[in-house]
């Protein structure tokens, strides 16, 4: 492992070496870069592309299992397929994560294809945070595609977070939930100078008694632009929520495109938006406690991204 | 202390005179409560005081030393504290951010508690809850209350701290600026409607029409606020007063 890939390993995934009796699959430049499979948690190459399977036992409990992906220079372009399988009744965290770093003139880009197949009273807490670094004129480039298919009672929750330094980002969500499943995504954003992000989400709702979450918030600074679009599909007695909240700062663009499609007539679904820069009376408050009124953007920016 | 001399200030729409000449002393240690009519520009006052509104004429004056070059970062800075009548909310900010921020460093658990238990919340209910619109109007305010009690300022404004507390805790925050007020390390104004505050106040102003109408202690102003009553109940605002007479 050469010591970029350190460094965005302990900015993405808050790595400290080698994680006890913990499984985990460091991905390099396209190459794995060290690898551990515990008794719970298997991990195996994929025959027919590039990637990985993680399979999960059923009723395991407590576990972590690490796997993040690093691009450490210009020119790569990595394309990785990582397929999860959670075991019913599992309960387990899962800590990915992608750095980018740049120092040339080419693209560095990373483009994760995951798909989760969540079991019947399975619950997976999924964290990924994306980072940008170096100082090439190369863009950074992250596009993750999640696909979820979560069984009867299963449960996922994903904390989404980019802070900075991506230069592009392309970001598709897809979910299928069963009876009583329910998925929480909770995504933060910011991108600044001239930065663009796409996000979108799919979700059908398909069991009775199953809910999502959607909770988006983001800030746009700079000259930095981002598309939030959500869908989701009510197909059964349901709940389904989703919210985006953003903040412009300078001249920074958000469009948000949320849609609620309810198909059955016990579908509950709502949908809450705001976008705006930081209203005045926040700063003043902040400004009352003596902080600058640059020091009250950093912190409001700072606690809403949190 | 605080000195205010001669504040005026107008609309900037209309141009319509709301402070017509303001003046006032705050002095150390002791407690002056400013009422009257809504409208007469108290609030207004409050806010040129923390700098957030700026006077057309007049001085504001902090230990002797003039403010009026200041912004409201700087006056927070030199020691005036401001509690907003309508506190603001955050997304994302929660009340130990807000409190740490107050108190200019990290602040352990005993001595959140310590302030927090003064607006009469506990600290391990609430220092992780999100200063957002699931708290109560009432909870908001005593937040707000308490971080200006953790900047330990020289001078501290609350605009109509009454606003949204319940009668349960009502007594108790008197007693907060009572011993604000007691301890003698700085000067409190406090804008209020409500006579329990009135009641420990050591000088009171009635600030109507865009001028001090009158000023003086509780057995000075009670009399001319609430005529004929000994112990009268409801609004001490001399607008309702007149209504009612």
């Amino acid at each position: 492992m050469n010591h970029v890939t350190g460094k965005l390993l302990d900015i993405v995934a808050g790595w400290m070496g080698e994680p006890e009796n913990a499984a985990y699959n460091i991905r390099e430049d396209g190459l794995c870069a060290g690898r551990r499979s515990t008794a719970n948690i298997r991990i195996e190459t994929k025959a027919d592309k590039p990637g990985i399977d993680i399979i999960v036992a059923p009723g395991t409990k407590g576990e972590t299992a690490y796997i993040p992906a690093c691009v450490t220079k210009s020119g790569v372009d990595d394309l990785v397929y990582n397929d999860f399988y959670i075991g019913e009744g599992a309960d387990i965290t899962i800590v990915a994560g992608c750095g980018v770093h740049s120092e040339g003139e080419e693209e560095a880009r990373h483009n994760g294809i995951h798909r989760f197949f969540v079991g019947e009273k399975a619950r997976a807490v999924y964290i990924e945070k994306h980072v940008g670094a170096g100082e090439g004129a190369g863009a950074r480039v992250i596009n993750p595609q999640t696909y979820i298919e979560i069984a009867a009672g299963g449960q996922m929750e994903i904390e989404s977070v980019q802070i900075g330094g991506v230069d592009r980002t392309d970001r598709v969500t897809q979910a299928k939930l069963a009876q009583d499943a329910r998925l929480l995504v909770r995504e933060r954003l910011l991108t600044e100078g001239e930065q663009q992000a796409a996000t979108s989400f799919d979700v059908e709702i398909n069991g009775p008694g199953a809910g999502c979450d959607l909770i988006s918030r983001s800030v746009a600074k700079d000259h930095s632009r981002q598309d939030f679009r959500s869908k989701v599909y009510g197909n059964a007695p349901c709940t389904g929520h989703s919210e985006c909240d953003a903040i412009l700062i300078g001249h920074g663009a958000v469009a948000a495109a949320p849609e609620l499609i309810a198909n059955h007539p016990e579908a509950a679904l709502i949908h809450e938006a705001a976008i705006g820069k930081i209203a005045g009376e926040q700063l003043l408050k902040l400004q009352t406690l003596g902080l600058t009124e640059q020091q009250a953007e950093e912190k409001i920016v700072e606690g809403f991204l949190r | 202390m605080l000195e205010l001399k001669n504040i005026r200030w107008s609309l900037p729409e209309s141009g319509k005179e709301i402070l017509k000449g303001v003046s006032l002393r705050a002095e150390d240690g002791k407690c002056t409560v400013i009422t009257g009519p809504n409208g007469g520009g108290k609030t207004t006052l409050a806010k040129i005081i923390a700098g957030i509104k700026k006077q057309d004429g007049g001085q504001v004056l902090l230990d002797g030393r003039p403010l009026d070059g200041m912004d409201v970062t700087q006056r927070a800075q030199a020691g005036v504290g401001y509690a907003f009548q309508q506190p603001v909310r955050f997304k994302g900010l929660t009340v130990r951010d807000l409190m740490e921020l107050a108190a200019g460093g990290a602040l352990a658990e005993d001595a959140m508690c310590a302030w927090l238990s003064q607006v009469g919340l506990c600290a391990r209910d609430y220092v992780d809850r999100e200063i957002d619109a699931s708290l109560s109007g009432g909870e908001i305010k005593r937040i707000e209350i308490a971080t200006v009690l953790a900047r330990k300022p020289r001078l501290a404004v609350f605009d109509e701290p009454e606003a949204g507390i319940d009668l349960w805790s009502f007594d108790s925050l008197v007693q907060v600026f009572q011993g604000l007020a007691r301890k003698g390390e700085g000067s409190i104004l406090i804008i209020s409607h409500q006579r329990r505050i009135l009641e420990i106040a050591d000088e009171i102003l009635v600030v109507s029409g865009g001028v001090v109408e009158h000023r003086g202690t509780k057995e000075e102003i009670f009399p001319l606020l609430f005529p004929g009553e000994t112990k009268p109940a409801g609004c001490a605002c001399p607008l309702e007063r007149g209504a009612q007479a």
